[in-house]
């Protein structure tokens, strides 16, 4: 019997100059992609790979491994994200020194033991089995980040790695439906875990000031105190329990028995499964010794434990019930933790160490089982003794320290466990129901041990095998045999071998050295060696009478099955999130401008509403005269009618017509000819435009909308006229103040012209008119490249019968339009030149030309007027871009910023002073952009109209 | 005044029009060879921009020397800069892609691509609210030529449905710009933000008035809840490159949403003060669900990835909502990871599409795919970044997002909303995952009947498929050195949110009286 003192000193911390911790992490991530590469050599070498990497971190890390039994904490840091808090930071001290030799040493023997497991026969293995050790070692590496890791936020990282890496070993034989679907059930519960893991972790560094370990592991009162304590625990709590596979968030374990059986040894006993485990324990100094933590933790633990068992008993796959008895002994762990005294942690350490090593090694058991038979299936696997003596006697050790039988270690720390619940409520009324109850667990543990070996190795002969069992290869042996060599070593020689590991680790846990305890075999008569006397023999009844129990038991099959309510809340979230969708996205453009109209009037009204500013500005109303009373009226008038008219397309456009005309009017009347002109000659492009596509269109228009739908679009219609209207009311009530003085101060000493607008326009905000007549280009461009290819097939004939063209090009409006056209010309040169001084300038010349030019189309016919003039109007377009930023550049060159202008009076003979500007040139560039983009727009929906001009030579064109 | 401010939209106007001059001159790889060097200048351009503005210093260009307000300014601050760099890189990748064959889809793309360009860069720098109405405009027609690239019935329906919808949105601009103007008397932003800092009570109505209706024109742009409907339709139905070069347009919104925001009704904005981040906060996280809710539900991958694409804008306009320094720079930050993350992950379900036959990226059964290991790991790579799962820097973003939300009175509801959507989303990418990669047929894949759809056919004429995921590895990289840097990035997305937040240097350095007011 050997004892532990408490060390004199206290816990300190060392900062290492070394830099081995990260570089032990970093190894398998390595070693996973070498893994992948080296596949390419035949799949034997991964193996090779594999294990030698994990060797390497071994050995990287051998130099730091005593540092824990002096008594030292290491860590090691880089610089990352120091603003948020989070540096690359790692820590070595007992409790990472516990778990990294648990993950790098188990999982040396899985890598060995997967090696023969993968493989047919031994000289053969399958090809995926550099895939497989490829995301085994990116599970290693994550899962030593996650137990190396100072800083909450970079633990969090490897946790979720972890996570991520776990899916896709489950999903490793992803032909299978099981392995999909419980690849995805494991990333989906462990994911939530690990969001709420964040949020947990991002209170508790709020808390602490530091997501730092050493900072927050010294701050548990504080944080005990903080009211934000309660959620930050139930966060934490779910990253962990989901992890751990507690209830209720056990059932993505079973089915994550999909995967490969040395994932399951590995990661389903030893590792990821603990990890929630670790996370308690790493915490336990700062989150344990509240009542919300008892609570919690206890409540959880013993149901995980009871719910566990009582499964384990009846699952007739021998995964799903190793499955189900690793859930029960991880709700043991976790009750030890949650009972919150230093000797129970030390039991719940004493039992991660237990746990792993049988567990893996039954795992393995299972593996070579499931390998030989070809099933898993208890009901048919009988009698192996004969067929694998050497593997049962393996198994059976195994299974005996997972039940709790004397001489091997299991035993140890489960009397432990017995000790500790006695004790807890012993002084409370209903304090017996604790150690009732993990006596009935007890029980059931024993029970589910004798089924798997005496189902397995006994109780007759196999049942229609699909192979003939016998031993497994050599090596594929060699791990469960050290396993359970470790099994029986600790279980007999405790003190020699487990109490110093385990006093260092439990030192780290609890932030203080350790109350002693005795690892033995033989502590006396007492209450705990009674409940092992129970369990034993409570287990053996309960086998023997196994047989009306799996009957009770195949009745109560999916009464309490967890994962069924997941799969319905999964679906319930599912057919919500469609539903929902569908709702809002009908796909109907309609549907969409509602929701714009409203929302943008619920905006104005909301920025209008509660101001406290009044509607009505202080500006005196002027008297409304008799022009604009009409003009007004009149576009109300039109308005209505192409509201009324609108079924009929044409009459329709004739009464938008009016309306442009309406507009250049008022233009007209607020003394605004550039505007006036520039409407007029819009309005009939416009109007070209709209002609040219009512071609394809029905003359009428159907009624499609339902009458609800016509009142709320009256309604809606009604609501934004009317804001707009109050809007503009608001507006034109108050007094206007604007720096347009400037530019009527500026426009003849600074721009050269009398024409306010156009100097506006191609001077003091020529940069927008640039970008307009990239606008327009753009137009064109994206007209032309949709259009080219569409084949639409025009009318030949109108409503009543009679042919569409009878008379394409009426010869009297032909020689008119032939005649005009210089005219036209003229007048656009005309207007171009005047633009600076006079209404005018290179948008509406362009336009005029553009007209002047379609009307040949209108009235000649395609064919004619393409001899006489090209339709590829794209280098019009390019040379006006081109010009109009080349005089920008000019300024450039000559010192000046992008668009200066400058002007100069030149005397011409004959004709006079004249004034030329730079800004001329910018307009020149408008110009030919706007007679190019419009007649290219024009030209292109004309050619659509195959019935009169259906010749193939206008298609051909590069693309 | 240097000439660099103005480069960023000088380039793409030059080689825009070059490029549509020289369309029947020079063979296409002479035009794919000039377009990809016309955005690597860009790119370099907007490093040296970056590069100089890093000091905080507000550099301005006065159009046509005439002073602000009067004339139109651009303003190049450490936002501009950093948004100019990220469309740039963007658009190399994206355009990598579309030169591997999905540029011969229609006439005109390589233009179209540089007036785009034109469009998004012009909107970063100009210091001019009616200016900026015009590079919408060009935003507008140039995406609406992109998108419908390539044509087909579903992308010719869907672009029009975006095309109307944005343009009742530029009809608006110009109610609230016109309102603004008609109140204030003036256009330029900086101006603006003076002016309106002193509004008197009777005008304080009007002033949030047309504030909010420039809210719901950038809502629009940026997909925000509840006018984030017109996205998945659009985005899913278009051609990979031009999407991935879409990634960008909702950051537009958002853009303008905090430069608006902040310059203009921000803290320091009087009457109308905090205009915005009241609004911003909790549409941002309506917006983060339904999107979440949505890529659940979604059947295809692009459909999916699209309504992603409505949660990464629902996070980052949470963030900008949170109105703190920390909290805008989460954004900036996030921001880089989304707009990269996402185009990679529509050009990565581009090259899924066109390797599953008929089953193209419909979340079913299909073949078993060319390279399922390479593309499977690359899918798994970018589907970690987009739904912000660690290691990588979605993950990061989010953190920061959080953190910082952490300091606001709602952080509960900030905590819940985005821990819940990110849980959506990585159900609803796991799901696509095992359906794409392990739930295959077996047998032969049934061929695509080209004729039947339009994707179909441009995979028939896709080239490399190797050279494509070049594409995507590259948008990924970028991603990881986002990561890998994360402290320097995060400190200059810090100064940015602080520069952001004092405004004051923004207008000094825009209203400053010119020393040579005078035109030559």
């Amino acid at each position: 019997m050997v004892s532990f003192c408490p060390p004199r000193s206290s816990v300190f911390i060392t900062e290492f100059n070394r830099m081995n911790l990260p570089l032990v992490i970093l190894t398998p991530f390595i070693g996973a992609a070498l893994t992948a590469w080296a596949a390419r050599f035949g799949a034997r070498r991964t193996a090779w790979v594999a294990g030698g990497m994990t060797l390497l971190a071994l050995i990287i890390l051998a130099p730091t491994l005593t540092a824990p039994f002096k008594g030292e904490v290491i860590i090691q840091r880089w610089s990352w994200i120091p603003q948020a808090g989070v540096d690359l930071a790692f820590r070595f001290d007992g409790l990472a020194l516990l778990f990294t030799t648990m993950i790098l040493g188990i999982g040396l023997l899985v890598i060995l033991y997967a090696r023969y497991y993968l493989s047919d026969d031994a000289q053969n293995p399958k090809p995926g089995m550099g895939r497989f050790y490829a995301y085994l070692l990116l599970f290693m590496g994550s899962m030593l980040g996650v137990v190396l890791s100072e800083n909450l936020i970079v633990l969090l990282i490897f946790w979720e790695m972890t996570s991520l890496s776990s899916f896709l070993l489950i999903s490793y034989s992803y032909q299978g439906k099981e392995a999909r679907q419980g690849a995805r059930m494991a990333l989906t519960v462990t994911g939530l875990g690990g969001l709420a893991l964040l949020g947990g972790f991002m209170l508790l560094g709020k808390m602490a000031g530091s997501y730092e370990l050493s900072v927050i592991l010294a701050q548990g009162d504080v944080i005990r105190a903080d009211p934000l304590y309660t959620p930050m625990l139930v966060l934490i709590l779910i990253g962990a329990f989901t992890k751990s596979a507690q209830f209720p968030f056990h059932f993505w374990l079973p089915r994550a028995m999909a995967a490969p059986t040395p994932v399951s040894a590995y990661l389903h006993s030893a590792t990821l499964v603990k990890a929630g485990i670790f996370l308690l324990a790493r915490l336990f100094p700062v989150l344990s010794g509240t009542p919300e933590w008892s609570w919690l933790v206890i409540g959880a633990g013993l149901s995980t434990l009871l719910i566990g068992a009582w499964f384990a008993l009846f699952k007739h796959d021998l995964k799903g019930l190793l499955a189900y008895s690793t859930i029960s002994h991880l709700g043991l762990i976790t009750l030890l933790f949650g009972l919150a005294t230093p000797l129970a942690a030390v039991a719940g350490l004493f039992h991660i160490i237990n746990h792993a090593t049988f567990k893996a090694s039954l795992f393995m058991a299972a593996g070579i089982i499931d390998h030989e038979c070809g099933t898993r299936d208890m009901r048919r696997i009988n009698g192996l003794w004969k067929f694998m003596p050497y593997t049962a006697t393996l198994a059976m050790v195994a299974a005996a320290s997972m039940a709790g039988v004397p001489l091997f270690n299991g035993f140890l720390s489960k009397e432990m466990f017995f000790a500790e619940t006695t004790d807890f409520f012993s002084d409370r009324p209903w304090g017996w129901m604790l150690p009732t109850l993990v006596a009935l667990a007890g029980v059931l543990a024993v029970a589910y041990s004798l089924r798997f070996i005496h189902d397995v190795f006994f109780n007759g002969d196999p049942i229609n095998l699909p192979k003939t069992p016998h031993e497994p290869p050599f090596w594929m042996k060699v791990p469960a045999e050290i396993l359970v060599g470790i099994c029986v070593l600790v279980g007999m020689f405790p003190a020699m071998t487990v109490a110093w590991p385990l006093k260092v680790a439990a030192t780290s846990v609890l932030q203080a050295p350790p109350p002693r305890f005795d690892l033995a075999i033989w502590h006396g008569f007492n209450l705990p060696l009674l409940m092992s006397l129970i369990a034993l023999f409570g287990g053996l009844l309960v086998y023997s009478a196994r047989k009306p129990l799996f009957r009770q038991a195949n009745r109560l099959e999916g009464v309490l099955d967890a994962g069924a309510y997941y799969d319905s809340i999964v679906r319930t979230v599912a057919g919500f999130a469609t539903a929902l969708t569908n709702a809002l996205d009908r796909g109907s453009l309609q549907r969409l401008m509602v929701v714009f109209v409203v929302s943008v009037i619920a905006m104005g009204l909301a920025g209008a509403l509660g101001s406290g500013s009044p509607l009505t500005g202080p500006r005196a109303l002027l008297a409304a005269d008799a022009v604009s009373v009409f003009i007004a009226l009149a576009l109300i008038v039109v308005t209505l009618a192409t509201l009324i008219l609108h079924h009929r397309r044409l009459t329709a456009l004739v009464v938008v017509g009016a309306l442009g005309l309406l507009v250049a009017l008022i233009f007209v009347k607020f003394s605004a000819p550039d505007l006036a002109l520039t409407q007029l000659s819009v309005e009939v492009v416009t109007i070209v435009l709209l002609l040219l596509a009512l071609y394809f269109l029905p003359q009428r228009s159907p009624r499609e909308s339902s009458r609800p739908r016509r009142i709320r679009d009256t309604v809606l219609a009604l609501l934004a006229g009317g804001s707009a209207g109050a809007l503009t009311w608001a507006m034109l009530t108050r007094p206007h103040e604007s720096i347009s003085s400037f530019f009527l101060e500026n426009s003849v000493p600074g721009g050269g012209g009398t024409n306010v607008v156009n100097v506006i326009l191609v001077d003091f905000r020529g940069y927008d008119t640039l970008g307009e007549i990239s606008v327009l280009a753009l137009a064109g461009l994206g007209i032309y490249a949709m259009l080219k290819d569409l084949e639409l097939t025009g009318l030949a004939r109108d409503a009543r019968g009679r042919a569409w063209n009878w008379d394409a090009h009426p010869s009297i409006m032909a020689a008119l339009t032939r005649l005009l056209l210089p005219l036209a010309l003229l007048v656009s040169v005309f207007i171009f030149l005047r633009g600076h001084n006079q209404p005018g300038g290179g948008f509406i010349a362009g336009l005029i030309t553009a007209v002047a030019l379609i009307m040949q189309y209108l009235t000649n016919g395609v064919a004619w007027t393409h001899q006489r003039m090209s339709d590829n109007m794209h280098p019009l377009i390019g040379a006006g871009l081109l010009i109009a930023t080349v005089t920008g550049l000019v300024s450039i060159l000559l010192g000046y910023p992008f668009l200066t202008s400058t002007f100069t009076h030149i005397h011409w003979p004959v004709v006079g002073d004249f004034e030329l500007a730079s800004a001329m040139a910018f307009d020149l560039g408008v110009f030919l952009v706007v007679v190019g983009a419009t007649l290219l727009i024009l030209i292109h929906l004309g050619l659509m109209h195959d019935a009169s001009h259906p010749d193939p030579k206008l298609q051909q064109e590069p693309r | 005044m240097t000439t660099l401010t103005i480069a960023p939209v000088l380039i793409p106007l030059l080689a825009g029009t070059g490029l549509l001059l020289s369309r029947r001159l020079i063979p296409l790889w002479a035009r794919r060879g000039f377009n990809l060097a016309a955005v690597g200048v860009q790119v370099a351009v907007a490093v040296m921009l970056l590069a100089t503005v890093s000091s905080g210093e507000v550099l301005t260009y006065n159009l046509g020397n005439w002073p602000a307000p009067y004339g139109i300014v651009l303003v190049a601050d450490r936002l501009a800069a950093w948004m100019l760099l990220i469309t740039a890189l963007l658009a190399f990748f994206a355009l990598f892609y579309a030169m591997q064959g999905t540029d011969r889809g229609s006439r005109h793309f390589h233009s179209m691509y540089q007036l785009q360009l034109l469009g998004l860069n012009g909107a970063f720098l100009t210091g001019d609210l009616f200016n900026l109405f015009v590079f919408f405009e060009i935003l507008l027609l140039a995406s609406y030529g992109l998108m419908v690239h390539g044509g087909g019935a579903r992308r010719i329906r869907a672009g029009l449905h975006f095309v109307v919808l944005n343009l009742a949105g530029s009809t608006l601009f110009l109610f609230a710009a016109g309102t603004l103007y008609g109140v204030l008397g003036t256009l330029n932003m900086a101006d603006l933000a003076v002016k309106l800092a002193e509004t008197p009570p009777e005008d304080v109505g009007m002033a949030r008035t047309a504030g909010l209706l420039l809210f719901a024109v950038f809502a629009l742009k940026a997909a925000l809840v509840p006018l984030h409907l017109w996205l998945p339709a659009a985005y899913s139905a278009t051609s990979a490159p031009v999407v991935a070069l879409f990634a960008i347009m909702t950051k537009v919104g958002a853009y303008c949403l905090l430069r608006v925001g902040t310059l203009m009704f921000g803290p320091e904005a009087g009457p109308v003060a905090e205009l915005y981040t009241s609004w911003l906060l909790p549409l941002g996280l309506v917006t983060l669900l339904l999107g979440a809710l949505g890529a659940l539900s979604a059947d295809e991958l692009k459909r999916q990835i699209a309504y992603l694409v409505v949660v990464s804008v629902g996070l980052l306009l949470t963030a900008f909502g949170l109105d703190s320094t920390a909290g805008i720079a989460a954004g900036l930050y996030y921001l880089v990871n989304t707009t990269f993350g996402t185009a990679a992950f529509f050009l990565l379900a581009d090259v899924i599409a066109s390797r599953r036959g008929a089953a193209l990226d419909r979340l079913r059964v299909g073949p078993k795919m060319s390279q399922a290991g390479l593309v499977g790991g690359l899918f798994f790579f970018t589907a970690l970044l987009v739904v912000g799962l660690p290691p990588l820097s979605g993950f990061i973003g989010k953190f920061l997002v959080l953190q910082a939300a952490l300091e606001s009175a709602r952080w509960p509801w900030i905590l819940a909303s985005v821990l819940t959507a990110g849980l959506l989303g990585m159900i609803a990418l796991g799901r696509s995952g095992s359906v794409l990669f392990f739930k295959t047929a077996k047998g032969s894949p049934i061929a695509a009947d080209p004729s039947a759809s339009i994707e179909a056919w441009q995979h028939e004429h896709a080239g490399n498929g190797t050279m494509r995921l070049l594409a995507v590895m590259g948008l990924l990289a970028l991603c990881v050195g986002l990561l890998a840097a994360s402290g320097p990035m995060v400190d200059f997305c810090t100064a940015t949110a602080d520069q952001l937040l004092h405004p004051q240097g923004y207008i000094r350095a825009v209203l400053a009286p010119l020393s040579a007011g005078v035109n030559p």
